[in-house]
């Protein structure tokens, strides 16, 4: 305890160095910057460090002065303390990581000082953080959703909140780089933080070089109220879960008695859900810096002869869709000079499950980027227009070869935002050489590849996981029903037994006494 | 480092210039106005501080070649502006007829006198959105003159600057009869204004820190008035076409014809 306060007071001194006059700092911030930040905002600010091109949102260019994070007003320059806060806990969903576990309070003062060197309209302006209430009691999340569709929010950011409004495909920052709009359904990557303070104080400052406005001219305008628009906040809050979700290796397949055929079946309901985060497949090229597909979420159930696989993931797009053209166009022109030209034709939206054709050999896995020539993968390829679903066998990612028939059935829909797509395959496959048999009691390895045909993800552009693995409950033997009801029929049975054959003996023992009474 | 050095510099000299302008402008009552030209030119610069005269630079802007068809817009999604277009709507890129252009945006870029201050007209410039499209789309304040945006959709819009020399803004107006003020402090030819609700929603305002500015209408024509005496050298800019400039010299009382053609883009 003494010694966090202890700390505490040397942080406080360091503030208080921080008060120091701005040229005395610079040195130290320029320092720290070069080392730690001009890899991507460039040695002048701008935003073009080497790593800026395979970035997408790209990297703050400090020369404009523009920043999205702010308690000030729109347009206003942000304060020490706003770009203080980015600099310590980062931008989620974003490059950006944080830094208060690498540098000192005092590092972290003085590049901030040096940041705001690179703009001129940081001199002789002080900044003014907007005045904040707090949140009014009770959840308010219905009338918020009345708020949100009044102010249209989904004209962008769509009615389940998931980045497919109507808007969504013609959205652009300042640079004219293709920007989404939010999925409010996961705001664990809102860049600005999502608890409901955050989110309400976005609303009030917008996000400055992005389309988001700021609503306070909403208010000020009488349109709404301002505890409406923290119910607003309180809405937006309300559409993630309250911890973001987290990754575990193995999907558990359940038993079921009977397989659902149906995406809204109620067993799914009751069904765990796993979560499975992807990233941009940078490895082989192309190489894809921007996936639209973050995770998938899955589901597995088995009834001892089929495996049923339900598989949800956020896309705003059902692809292809002229609607969305001019979001590819600009996706080219922001990614083309990575690996090549990105394609300027939109492709279908596609879901690859990828499985070790040999889940019991626990010795080694093969390659998780599509196997390789000396052990490929077993493959469930999913198109979404058509909508079909082929097997194969995969020796390398891309490199597919469809079997000549496939038994796995496929059902999708898309809708606000979101594919949601049902896939059985019998546990014992007809092709015994190259699909493997699903046998329960077993992790049996799988991995995923996502793409987004109007991102611009064609080929082995898109978003990968790592190797997981489905479970297959293994099925409850009779016995083991049977067994204690046994024991217990026994048990006391023999109990009974021993008793009555006391009680006689007893009972013997004391007749001839009473006798000779 | 030498460049945000020279930077402020030339910010810190603006900033003089806008605040000297302001307590210098208030002594002179003269009232001068300068006019803008044609149904297009948007609202008018109407009292103005600093030295006016009586001269005018006039002049048609001329059109040569083939214009490219404006962009159809598809309003579909927003049924109520739609409404408001009799005719398929299109984005009024290129705004041609009998070979004369409209929205072209012309003002003096250099020759007035070095110390000339002027202070900003009391009356705001309104920029409307209506039928999702920004009337004017074309037009010019003087530094600090307020900037009046309303919506008359019944539909959310944002309306968007995205400045270089001066602060930004996003605001949105999600309903009509809403109205908001906003002023640039920093000369800037020209501020793009844009909507992100509606991409096919772009206008662009010239800030100037004089008020010798015009905005061509639909027959092409433009005239500055209430000159001083002088050697100008009048640009003339549109969106899609760039700029052009020619130096104008003309005396106290004089009105000098300036006219400009810009050519279709090749094909």
């Amino acid at each position: 305890m003494n010694g966090a306060r202890f700390f505490a007071s040397l942080r406080m001194t360091g503030s208080l160095v921080l008060a120091a006059p701005l040229i005395a700092q610079q040195p130290q911030g320029k320092a720290v910057y070069d080392k730690w930040c001009s890899g991507c905002h460039g040695e002048t600010g701008a935003g073009d460090g080497f790593g800026a091109r395979t970035m997408l949102p790209q990297p703050r260019d400090f020369t404009k002065g523009v920043y999205k994070i702010r308690t000030t007003a729109s347009g206003e320059i942000p304060t020490d303390a706003d770009i203080r806060h980015i600099v310590e806990v980062g931008m989620p969903g974003t490059a950006m990581p944080e830094w208060k576990s690498r540098l000192s309070d005092g590092e972290i003062g003085a590049v901030v000082q040096y940041i705001k060197s690179f703009s001129t309209f940081f001199k002789g302006t002080e900044a003014k953080p907007i005045s904040v209430g707090s949140a009014p009691g009770g959840s308010g999340a219905d009338e918020g959703r009345k708020t949100f569709e009044k102010l249209e929010c989904f004209k962008c950011h769509g009615q389940g909140g998931r980045g497919d409004g109507k808007s969504a495909p013609t959205l652009k920052d300042d640079y004219g780089h293709p920007i989404r709009a939010a999925d409010l359904t996961e705001s664990w990557k809102c860049r600005g933080g999502n608890t409901v303070d955050q989110i309400y104080t976005r609303l009030r400052t917008g996000l400055d070089g992005t389309p988001m406005p700021s609503f306070t001219d909403a208010i000020e305008g009488k349109l709404i109220t301002d505890e409406q628009l923290w119910r607003v906040a309180q809405y937006v809050r309300s559409l993630s879960p309250e911890k973001p979700p987290e990754a575990r290796e193995v999907v558990r397949a359940a038993r079921a008695t009977t397989l659902p055929t149906s995406l809204d079946d109620n067993a799914w309901k009751e069904t765990e859900r796993f979560w499975v985060p992807l990233v941009g497949q940078i490895i082989d090229k192309p190489r894809w810096f921007a996936p639209t597909v973050d995770a998938v979420w899955v589901q597995a159930l088995h009834d001892g002869r089929s495996l049923a696989l339900k598989l949800s993931w956020d896309d705003p797009t059902r692809s292809p869709d002229p609607a969305w053209d001019e979001w590819l166009g600009r996706m080219s022109k922001a990614m083309t000079d990575v690996d090549g030209a990105v394609p300027t034709q939109q492709s279908a939206d596609r879901i690859i499950i990828q499985w070790s054709k040999t889940p019991n050999d626990e010795s080694e896995r093969p390659y998780f980027l599509g196997g390789s020539a000396r052990r490929p993968v077993y493959v469930w390829r999913w198109t979404s227009d058509p909508a079909r679903v082929d097997e194969g066998t995969e020796t390398g990612l891309g490199h597919f070869t469809p079997f000549s028939s496939s038994q796995v059935t496929q059902t999708a829909r898309f809708a606000d935002g979101q594919w949601q797509l049902l896939l059985t395959r019998p546990l014992a496959s007809a092709d015994t050489t190259n699909a493997p048999r699903f046998t329960t009691g077993r992790a049996i390895p799988m991995a995923f590849f996502a793409g987004d045909g109007s991102n611009g993800e064609d080929d082995v552009r898109g978003a990968v996981s790592t190797w997981y693995a489905v479970y297959l409950d293994v099925p409850t033997p009779a016995r083991v029903f049977v067994a204690p009801l046994a024991t217990i029929v026994l048990s006391a049975g023999l109990g009974m037994l021993l008793v009555t054959r006391a009680q006689r003996r007893e009972r013997r023992a004391d007749s001839p006494h009473r006798e000779e009474q | 480092m030498r460049r945000v050095m020279l930077c402020t510099v030339v910010a810190a000299g603006a900033l003089w210039a806008v605040g000297c302008g302001g307590s210098k402008g208030s002594g002179n009552g003269s009232g001068a106005s300068a006019q803008t030209g044609g149904a297009a030119g948007g609202a008018a610069a109407t009292t103005a501080s600093g030295p006016t005269g009586n001269a005018t630079v006039s002049g048609v802007i001329h059109f040569t070649g083939t214009a490219p068809a404006n962009p159809k817009i598809d309003m579909s999604q927003e049924s109520a502006c739609a409404a408001k277009h009799p005719t398929p709507p299109t984005e009024p890129q290129y705004v041609v007829a009998n070979g004369k252009l409209g929205n072209v945006f012309v003002y003096v870029k250099s020759g007035l006198p070095a110390d000339a201050k002027y202070s900003p007209p009391g009356a705001a410039v309104e920029i409307d959105q209506d039928g999702c499209l920004y009337r004017p789309r074309v037009f010019g304040v003087v530094v600090n003159q307020k900037i009046l945006i309303k919506n008359d959709d019944p539909v959310l819009h944002n309306i968007k600057a995205v400045p270089k020399e001066n602060r930004g803004f996003n605001i949105s107006q999600p309903t009509a009869g809403m109205q908001t003020t906003r002023t640039f402090t920093t000369p800037e030819v020209m501020v793009p204004l844009e909507c992100n609700v509606h991409g096919w929603m772009h206008a662009w305002v010239g800030v100037l820190p004089h008020p010798f500015f015009s905005t061509s209408g639909t027959d092409g024509s433009f005239s500055i008035k209430n000159l001083p005496a002088g050697t100008y050298t009048i640009e003339a800019w549109h969106e899609k076409l760039g700029t052009q400039t020619q130096a104008v010299t003309v005396g106290a009382g004089e009105t000098k014809t300036a006219d400009f053609t810009f050519s279709g883009p090749k094909a």
